[in-house]
């Protein structure tokens, strides 16, 4: 026999770690969706779509804000110290995923104004003639709006990214431990934007096209899965028992059924057929993929927590 | 600068709790929290089992990831010897150096900062030992300068076999138990 037992019995810690819950998973799925909104976004203005005045481009940014502001209402939510919040912005520091996170936090804001003032509403048009003035400019040079298409890629890009490098940096939790881990939070970005942005988008030919997007991107998440699983899978004892938990653990139903088969392969088939004119498009699809999207977070979240060092003792 | 650490031996260690106490008396850990406890690790085949009786706090790692991983810079390396400290008007309460820990050595202080074991440095600093060793009935904790090779704890990591725990972690825990 080999059993370890300790009186230790701490809040959040024991039996093993539960510091973070539902506000966290909701916080990277937001991340998530709208870095994949400032790239779609970023790339519609760099490619010149937005002389389209139906181009998705020009509302984007605006849910945009809204659900970053929502990421960051949750992420407050799960501070155990929220008074001191603003500590995260006296400092920079360097080795610190979630410090590179709190600033670039900070850049998406200024970023997605700048793709809000490229059409301004009316009203507001009518309203405040010193924000006209500067859409007027924004929208003077090709060279602008191209430079704002690509800031906006790049903060997107920086964004997503960050959603997993904040989990795979913590070497003590072996489920999050992978290089892969950005990889997939970036593409599942992407995936939950282009099917949000196909649902609400008002040009036919940008549907399609955000369509076809999408599937490449569901294609390619659902490979990175695969590789995520064959790393862990190759690669120590408490790597290979953290990711047992997905494949045949207790989360393996849910990981299994929300996240790959409704949340990629059954929307993948079904867009798939739309796409080849073999059903019409509906919001079916697009409406799993974003779930699907929220619960890959909320399971990689509850699951890597449950991860730990100790399965290396018991050789 | 000195390097603190400890030296545990797991064969006079009975499990008596007492460190526990003491530390929490201490340093007035609130109810419901322990900065240090007692861990019973058992091997074999019955009949022929074989216990490991351990106090085990906080590492003090010469590595410490929850340092590296502070977004407000709250989690520090103290000059005193090297302990790993937090600054609680620093804490943001994010908890990153709690997924960080390999060993669950910290936790949320019911006022929202991280808390953890500092090798009582209130005490150390005015040359007495930690609250924990000093308590102990069996005398099987030492405490002192491993960079020293005149310290007791260096001696006798020097004359006994010894490990740490999850040295593979790659985190360089400053305790070590004597075997």
């Amino acid at each position: 026999m080999h059993e370890l037992v300790n009186t230790r019995h701490n809040l959040q810690i024991d039996p093993h770690l539960h510091i973070w819950g539902w506000e966290i998973g909701v916080y990277l799925f937001l991340g998530g969706i709208v870095a994949g909104m400032m790239i779609i976004s970023g790339f519609f203005i760099f490619t010149g779509r937005a002389k389209n005045p139906k181009c998705s481009c020009f509302w984007i940014p605006s849910i945009a804000l809204i659900a970053i502001s929502f990421g960051m209402g949750a992420l407050f939510l799960d501070l155990e110290h929220k008074l001191y919040v603003w500590r995260m912005y006296t400092t920079f520091q360097w080795q610190s995923p979630m410090s590179w996170g709190a600033w670039i936090l900070l850049l998406v804001y200024p970023v997605l104004i700048a793709n809000m003032l490229l059409k301004l509403p009316e009203f507001i048009q009518n309203r405040f003639s010193f924000l006209k003035k500067i859409s007027d400019t924004l929208n003077s040079k090709d060279s602008t709006m191209r430079m704002i298409g690509v800031i906006s890629m790049v903060v997107g890009g920086f964004l997503g990214m960050y959603t997993g490098v904040l989990l795979s940096a913590f070497g003590a939790r072996p489920l999050w431990n992978s290089s892969m881990l950005w990889i997939l939070f970036l593409t599942s970005g992407l995936s939950s934007a282009a099917a949000f942005i196909h649902m609400a988008a008002h040009d036919v030919e940008e549907r399609r096209m955000l369509a076809k997007a999408d599937n490449t991107f569901l294609m390619f998440e659902f490979v990175v899965i695969i590789l995520l699983i064959v790393g862990h899978l190759s690669s120590d004892l408490v790597h290979i028992e953290s990711i047992k938990m997905l494949i045949s653990g207790a989360y393996a139903p849910v990981f299994w059924v929300f996240v790959v088969g409704f949340g990629i392969l059954i929307p993948l088939i079904i867009q798939l057929a739309a796409v080849n004119n073999k059903i019409r498009y509906t919001a079916i699809a697009p409406v799993m993929v974003i779930i699907g999207g929220l619960i890959l977070r909320l399971v990689i979240v509850s699951a890597g927590q449950a991860s730990n060092w100790s399965t290396s003792v018991f050789k | 600068m000195a390097r603190y650490g400890m030296v545990i031996d797991t064969l006079k260690c009975v499990g008596c709790m007492d460190c526990v106490v003491a530390c929490k008396t201490e340093n007035e850990v609130p109810i419901g929290y322990n900065r240090d406890w007692i861990s019973y690790e058992t091997t074999g085949k019955f009949p022929s089992l074989h216990q490991e009786i351990r106090s085990e706090r906080c590492n003090q790692c010469d590595n410490p990831p929850c340092v590296y991983c502070c977004p407000c810079g709250a989690s520090h390396i103290s000059e005193t010897g090297g302990i790993v400290l937090v600054y609680e008007d620093k804490c943001s309460g994010c908890k990153a150096c709690m997924a960080a820990c390999p060993y669950g050595a910290r936790y949320i202080h019911p006022e929202g900062f991280a808390s953890k074991c500092t090798f009582c440095i209130h005490r150390v600093e005015t040359g007495e030992l930690p609250a924990c060793v000093s308590v102990c009935p069996t005398y099987c904790m030492s405490f002192g300068d491993l960079d020293d090779p005149q310290s007791d704890v260096s001696k006798l990591l020097a004359s006994r076999s010894n490990h740490s725990l999850i040295p593979e972690a790659g985190t360089k825990p400053q305790i070590y138990y004597l075997t």
